[in-house]
């Protein structure tokens, strides 16, 4: 039997913008919703909501579902959590997806812990096939195939949600590519009322101050980054980096050890866990190369892996292999774009 | 006002070092190869309940974890450093359960511990990085939730007040009590051992390490009561075969591997001065720099 029922993305906004990892999710939900033969829906829930499903409707939504109330915005768990478990239960959609953001993380277990539907984190890619399960040989045709690093990214696991509906998965940032279908699609527009899908006691938890900034850092936009390891050693080790990366016009990133380590921020993660990013040029400095490092960068144009361990992984997916001290080709790659760049 | 406090907590594997060795050679994983730790972000919500303890005299502490019968390691290192005792679940059934089987499966073992103030627990675990366990928990319990907090700013007439590090900037919310609070690794670093405790703690067993201890040991621990950790089994705390371990898990993995990545046609650069400008003239030329 074939599941005819839609696919939904969770729309999360801020300061009336629809986030980029939404829209990247409905250009997903499409190609997988045409797969399946099936609606793209999408659900936004907040507060001065006029107009915005002008905003996703070019990515090929069928359905916007808004829900608005002033107690909404800026979201809290309950009671959005409350609006998709009432919704989903009457819509019942075959497949959930939403941002692994702050926002979707903290959503996304309470809902599937309530309607009981299984819920795959940080997924990097997202497939739809068919399913036999070994042991009692059943038979599932065309599930949404979950796939993901796991085990501290040492593994890639495919993860199947057989009997559970939705099938929910969230994704970063950055992962999937956003790309409009048609700028004059036609969508239907749902206006829910509010009060038919949240209660008053929902709203428990207060909001008394909110300081949003946007990230000083921003090297998933940046042409140019220049990533460390752990094996860059320490915060001042990182500084070599800063100055090649500051020479050629680009960012710094670092490997999850390295940030685990203290030596840079955490807005500097790349991979599975942190950001993913496409760059021209990806160059990576003691990067062994995990693969949920390179998850997250394994479509930069052009990769250069300098790296004392000739078999460091990293070097399977670099064009440019250096073996040697970070410390000694960085300061001889900056003199050399000195001498060579107008 | 004391408060009775639960810390939930995992032994994990540190897949932050992972060795060589850790993997096996038919690509399965080797457990036995990797340190089983503390989970990291769980230190951090130790230490917000330490916290919470000292400014409430005669609160207790008590750590909840669910793993092995060995995660009892990691009941001593929260005694050590000021938690007051701790329950092990444990039982074969539960093994190969995914975040909903473990939430329930948690939440079971809280509704038999029964009246508590405050659940804290870190934010995710770094064998999976999933951060649901305490949400669905929360849900579970019918508990409202505080995700991501780096603070407890105040804790009076049934509120907690805290700071939450989001990506996007800074929130203070206001929780009524009892709730669910997991905690972020930017929160403060859990204190150390205190060398008193782990005097008097060391020997704090749960009831299957009871059993491999001397007879003279055996005596001490059964004559202090501190002494004595929990072991508790899915039957005990009620749990539904139906929803527990592999049975309960909604999500199946259907194929594990090791991630073959597509080689490139590397090229290799000597590390010399002219190959090394050589590059670097190549990429200003193909406009990638410069």
């Amino acid at each position: 039997m074939t599941d005819k029922n839609n696919l939904i993305v969770y729309c999360e906004y801020e300061d009336g913008k629809v986030a980029d990892v939404s829209l990247e999710l409905l250009t997903k939900g499409r190609v997988l919703a045409d797969r399946l033969g099936v609606k793209l829906e999408a659900v936004i829930i907040g507060d001065n909501l006029a107009d915005i499903e002008k905003q996703v409707l070019p990515y090929g939504v069928d359905t916007v579902y808004k829900v608005e109330d002033k107690r909404l915005y800026p979201y809290t768990s309950n009671p959005h959590a409350a609006v998709l478990i009432n919704l989903f239960k009457e819509i019942t959609p075959q497949i959930c997806l939403m941002g692994a953001t702050c926002i979707g993380r903290d959503l996304g277990p309470r809902v599937s812990s309530c309607l009981h539907s299984g819920l795959t984190a940080d997924c990097t890619a997202l497939e739809i096939g068919d399913h036999k399960d070994p042991k009692t040989g059943k038979e599932y045709t065309d599930l949404l195939y979950q796939i993901r690093p796991a085990f501290g990214g040492n593994i890639v696991a495919t993860i199947v949600n057989p009997e559970c509906r939705p099938q929910m998965a969230t994704v970063r940032e950055g992962v999937m590519k956003k790309e409009i279908k048609d700028p004059d699609y036609k969508g239907e527009i749902i206006n829910l009322d509010a009060a038919k899908y949240v209660a008053p006691e929902d709203f428990v938890v207060e909001i008394i101050d909110r300081h949003i900034e946007k990230s000083k850092v921003n090297i998933k936009n940046s042409p140019i980054i220049v990533a460390g390891g752990y094996g860059m050693g320490s915060k001042e080790g990182f500084d070599l980096l800063f100055d090649l990366a500051n020479t050629l016009g680009g960012e710094v990133g670092a490997s999850r050890a390295a940030v685990d380590a203290g030596f840079v921020e955490h807005d500097r993660q790349i991979g599975q866990t942190g950001v993913t990013v496409r760059p021209k040029l990806y160059i990576a400095c003691g990067i062994s190369g995990q693969i949920q490092h390179i998850a997250g960068m394994q479509e930069s144009a052009i990769i250069i892996s300098i790296n004392n361990d000739p078999n460091a992984p990293i070097n399977t997916i670099a064009d440019y292999v250096i073996t040697g001290n970070v410390e000694e080709i960085v300061p001889k790659l900056i003199k050399y774009y000195k001498k060579n760049s107008k | 006002m004391s408060l009775n406090i639960i810390v939930l907590a995992k032994q994990v594997p540190d897949t932050r070092n992972v060795g060589k060795d850790a993997m096996k050679e038919d690509g399965t994983i080797n457990r036995a190869a990797l340190p089983a730790i503390f989970n990291p972000e769980d230190l951090n919500a130790l230490e917000q309940a330490l916290r919470l303890k000292d400014a409430n005299p005669g609160s207790t502490i008590t750590l909840l974890t669910m793993g092995l019968p060995r995660a009892s390691e990691i009941i001593r290192e929260a005694i050590y450093r000021g938690a007051d005792t701790g329950i092990v679940l444990t039982d074969r059934s539960l093994g190969g359960a995914d975040t909903l089987a473990t939430s329930y499966s948690l939440a079971q073992a809280v509704k038999k511990f029964g009246k508590f103030d405050i659940i804290l627990g870190g934010r995710q675990a770094i064998d999976g990085d999933t951060a649901q366990v305490g949400p669905q928990i929360a849900e579970k319990l019918g508990l409202p939730q505080v995700t991501y907090a780096e603070e407890i700013l105040d804790l009076k007439d049934g509120k907690v007040t805290v700071k939450r590090r989001l990506e996007s900037g800074v929130e203070t919310v206001v929780a009524p009590l009892p709730c669910v609070i997991t905690v972020n690794g930017s929160a403060a670093d859990c204190r150390p051992r205190n060398a008193k405790r782990l005097q008097k703690y060391k020997y704090a067993v749960s009831p299957s390490e009871k059993e491999k201890l001397s007879d003279e040991l055996k005596a001490i621990v059964e004559s202090r009561p501190y002494l004595n950790l929990q072991e508790w089994s899915a039957a005990y705390v009620d749990a539904d075969p139906e929803q527990i371990g592999l049975p309960g898990s909604p999500t199946k993995v259907k194929a594990i591997e090791n991630v073959v990545f597509t080689a490139k046609e590397s090229r290799t650069i000597e590390n010399n001065d002219a190959e090394l400008e050589n590059l670097v003239k190549e990429l200003i030329a193909n406009h990638t720099i410069g």
